[in-house]
């Protein structure tokens, strides 16, 4: 199979994932989309990994190792990431990054400005 | 033991118990008292084995160089002659009378230990002084007076009488120290030497290239030091300090390290006549400004510190006329019986309540409170104002003695003209000494009025050590046979003239004061005066720190009390209300430069606030603007940064590959 393949797919994939991540408002959807970047970029690692070893040059198959490592380091993430998201949910009754700017510059919630003006008092 | 290494251990004692005063005060309260009285005993011990070793004759000189310090070796010296043996001893009687007195004086003090200490390593320091026969170390202990001066006259700093004046004491005296210190430097680079040996051995063979120069430099620490006009205007505020310090420091011991300064550096001042006849000018002004002055003091502690004054200028006079001798019989006498006066004083605020003059005059039968303090202090009046045969007769007689002898020219190296300032400024000196101290007597134990408010009986300590102090007082003058084989070997024996004429005088002047005081006294009833302490139960120290801090309030001034039954008012006339604020000294002073730096503190404040400031403030207003502009950014919206990294990314990757591809 010609390397041109999984290459435009794993491109495709990264773009699709990019412009979730840029674009969704969901922060469970983000995520997912995280995960699409992340497997585009394992999916150009496996497909080089075999190109290379067939020209002989590598032969330690460093690419198909890395990532085992990239999918066990995606799946801890996606569950604090989720955990996160899901506590974010619980406490604010939504998971819409647009509403979520608590670290805006001038940005004080009502519950934080009460608790400082209780601490200067 | 070698008298060497009991002379070192006399001021080490001291020192040691200072130190240990110091670090037990807070741990071991009950060791505070032993340690304060028992090294400052021993150190007197010593003091009296090392005179009596010494005897008067070859003086004790050693001395060790710990290392070398540059160009003019600095050394550990000893120099002990019949000078520095009896001055030794005196400041171990009278410390040690201190310390003993303290004891029942500040027994309730929460600061004793640290007093105690200072007191202590006060001692030590004066003993520096006496023994060294080093001009660098003299100067450590002229020094670490100065400091421990400091600490004690504010003892009550939380009166602010007590503040200022500690302050007003070190800043006076460090501006004479200031010329003292480059004056030493000038007499150790011209003599190759601060051995004071070496120094007389250069001055001897006329080795000093600029003796005037260098002796009015040291002159103006000493006038600092002794209270001499015009640095003398410390003295009288220092009273705000417990009555023990007045008496150590302020009377017998501290203010009379200059005058020994100069006893022991004589021949270094005679290098230069005109110095002398400075040295005259000043103790005759001294002497007289001082005795008007205090003839219209209504504190009790304050005439004293006038009447300091005024004996020291008669030492200094006695300098100034070449006799050194006289002058250390003055300062031996004058320390004990200015001592027990001061600290009878102590005795008289704490019965009074007061320590105004005015309202102590309205007390009858206050001698009957204080039984002790009326008898000693009557013999150390009448000492003060030199009646014989008590002992400040032979000493003041010994003074102009010698004044008169320089006057008729037979002193080698004293100017006629100095001998004549000091003969006639000391004449009547001694009308006015006699003059103020019948006053005194008169105002404080022949009150007319109301009963002396009874605050129970006074410690057992204190008038003990007023009984120890009217044993010098009363004759310490007949020593006037033995001291001369101490000093330079010149005759102390008061001369027939000088003798009738200041003892005559100074029975005018007490029966002046006297006969003014029976006429004003029928006024005193009509003017009732008196303010007493709010507290006379509590301990004498706090009875005394509240008397200063109301005088003012009271009478409107802290030395002066608007009473017309003073004897003094009607003998001074107009002078009483110059008198009274010190000829307006303080008040020049205040104008010549306390304002000029007040106003050069306030410009260098405008210039920090307004000047310097503006720069500070600007530096940091553009990091400001520019960290504002770059906040807008921080919109909180995760995907907008995101964006602008991905952003900042495919620039970079761009640039990269133009780069790589050389385009």
């Amino acid at each position: 199979m010609h390397l041109v393949y999984p290459a435009v797919l794993s491109a495709l994939l990264f773009c699709t994932g990019l412009y979730g991540v840029l674009a969704r408002r969901n922060a469970v959807l983000v995520l997912m989309s995280v995960e699409l970047m992340l497997n585009a970029v394992n999916l150009n690692l496996v497909a080089f990994d075999v190109w290379l070893s067939r020209t002989a040059r590598e032969t330690l198959h460093s690419g198909q190792a890395l990532t085992l490592f990239t999918i066990a380091i995606a799946a801890a993430e996606i569950g604090i990431g989720l955990a996160i998201v899901l506590a974010v949910y619980r406490n604010r009754g939504t998971s819409d990054i647009d509403r979520l700017r608590d670290t805006a510059e001038g940005h004080e919630t009502d519950a934080l400005a009460a608790e400082k003006a209780e601490a200067t008092a | 033991m070698t008298t060497t290494t009991l002379a070192v251990l006399v001021p080490l004692l001291p020192f040691l118990g200072a130190a240990a005063g110091l670090l037990l005060g807070r741990t071991a309260p009950g060791f505070v008292r032993p340690l304060a009285v028992l090294p400052t005993l021993a150190s007197l011990v010593l003091a009296v084995l090392v005179a009596a070793r010494q005897g008067g004759g070859q003086a004790v000189d050693s001395a060790t160089e710990l290392t070398p310090t540059g160009s003019v070796p600095i050394e550990l010296a000893l120099y002990i002659n019949g000078f520095a043996a009896l001055v030794a001893v005196l400041v171990g009687v009278v410390a040690s009378c201190v310390q003993i007195y303290s004891t029942g004086y500040l027994r309730d003090d929460p600061r004793y230990p640290s007093y105690a200490a200072l007191v202590s390593l006060f001692t030590s320091a004066m003993l520096l002084v006496v023994y060294s026969g080093d001009l660098i170390v003299l100067l450590v202990g002229w020094e670490v007076m100065g400091i421990c001066s400091y600490f004690l006259v504010g003892h009550y700093w939380e009166t602010p009488e007590a503040r200022a004046a500690s302050i007003k004491a070190f800043l006076v005296t460090k501006l004479g120290d200031v010329p003292f210190l480059i004056g030493l430097f000038a007499l150790g680079t011209d003599a190759g030497s601060f051995r004071i040996t070496h120094v007389l051995g250069a001055v001897a063979s006329g080795g000093l290239h600029q003796p005037t120069l260098i002796a009015l430099l040291l002159l103006a620490g000493v006038a600092g030091k002794s209270a001499q006009f015009p640095l003398h205007t410390w003295l009288p505020d220092a009273m705000a300090g417990p009555t023990p310090v007045s008496a150590l420091i302020h009377a017998a011991t501290m203010v009379a390290a200059g005058v020994y300064f100069i006893a022991r550096l004589l021949p270094v001042f005679e290098a230069s006549s005109a110095t002398m006849v400075v040295l005259a000018v000043m103790a005759g002004v001294t002497m007289v400004g001082s005795a008007l002055a205090a003839l219209a003091q209504d504190d009790i502690k304050r005439v004293l510190a006038y009447s300091t004054i005024g004996q020291l200028g008669y030492m200094t006079g006695a300098l100034a006329v070449g006799e050194r001798g006289a002058a250390v019989f003055h300062l031996l006498s004058h320390g004990a019986f200015k001592a027990l006066l001061f600290l009878g004083a102590g005795v008289i605020i704490h019965a009074a309540g007061t320590n105004s003059l005015a309202a102590m005059s309205r007390m009858k039968d206050l001698r009957a409170r204080v039984p002790d303090a009326y008898w000693t202090m009557t013999v150390a009046l009448l000492a003060l104002a030199a009646i014989p045969p008590f002992s400040g007769f032979f000493s003041k007689e010994s003074v102009l003695g010698a004044a008169e002898h320089a006057a008729t020219g037979h002193t080698a190296h004293a100017p006629g003209a100095a001998g004549w300032t000091v003969l006639v400024t000391g004449l009547l000196t001694a009308l006015l000494t006699a003059a103020y101290a019948t006053r005194l007597w008169l105002l404080a134990f022949r009150g007319h009025g109301a009963e002396a408010p009874d605050h129970g009986k006074q410690p057992l300590v204190m008038n003990a050590v007023l009984w120890v102090l009217a044993v010098p007082s009363l004759a310490f003058g007949l020593a006037y046979r033995v001291l001369p084989g101490w000093f330079d070997g010149r005759d102390l024996t008061p001369t027939l003239t000088t003798s009738v004429l200041g003892t005559g005088l100074a029975l005018v002047g007490g029966l002046m004061t006297y006969g003014a005081w029976r006429h004003t006294t029928a006024v005193a009833d009509r003017f009732p005066l008196g303010a007493v302490a709010a507290h006379p139960e509590a301990d004498a120290g706090l009875v005394e720190a509240e008397a200063i801090a109301s005088h003012a309030p009271a009478y409107g001034d802290v030395a002066y009390a608007p009473d017309p039954a003073d004897p003094g008012r009607l003998l001074l006339g107009p002078l009483h209300r110059h008198a009274a604020v010190g000829f307006h000294l303080d008040a020049l002073y205040d104008a010549l430069f306390v304002r000029p730096v007040r106003a050069g503190a306030s410009l260098v404040q405008f210039l920090d606030r307004e000047v310097v400031e503006t720069y500070v403030r600007g530096a940091g207003a553009l990091p400001r603007l520019l960290g504002a502009a770059v906040r807008r950014a921080q919109t909180g919206n995760v995907q907008t940064y995101v964006s602008a990294l991905l952003a900042g990314t495919v620039v970079l990757a761009v640039a990269v590959l133009l780069v790589a591809t050389g385009a």
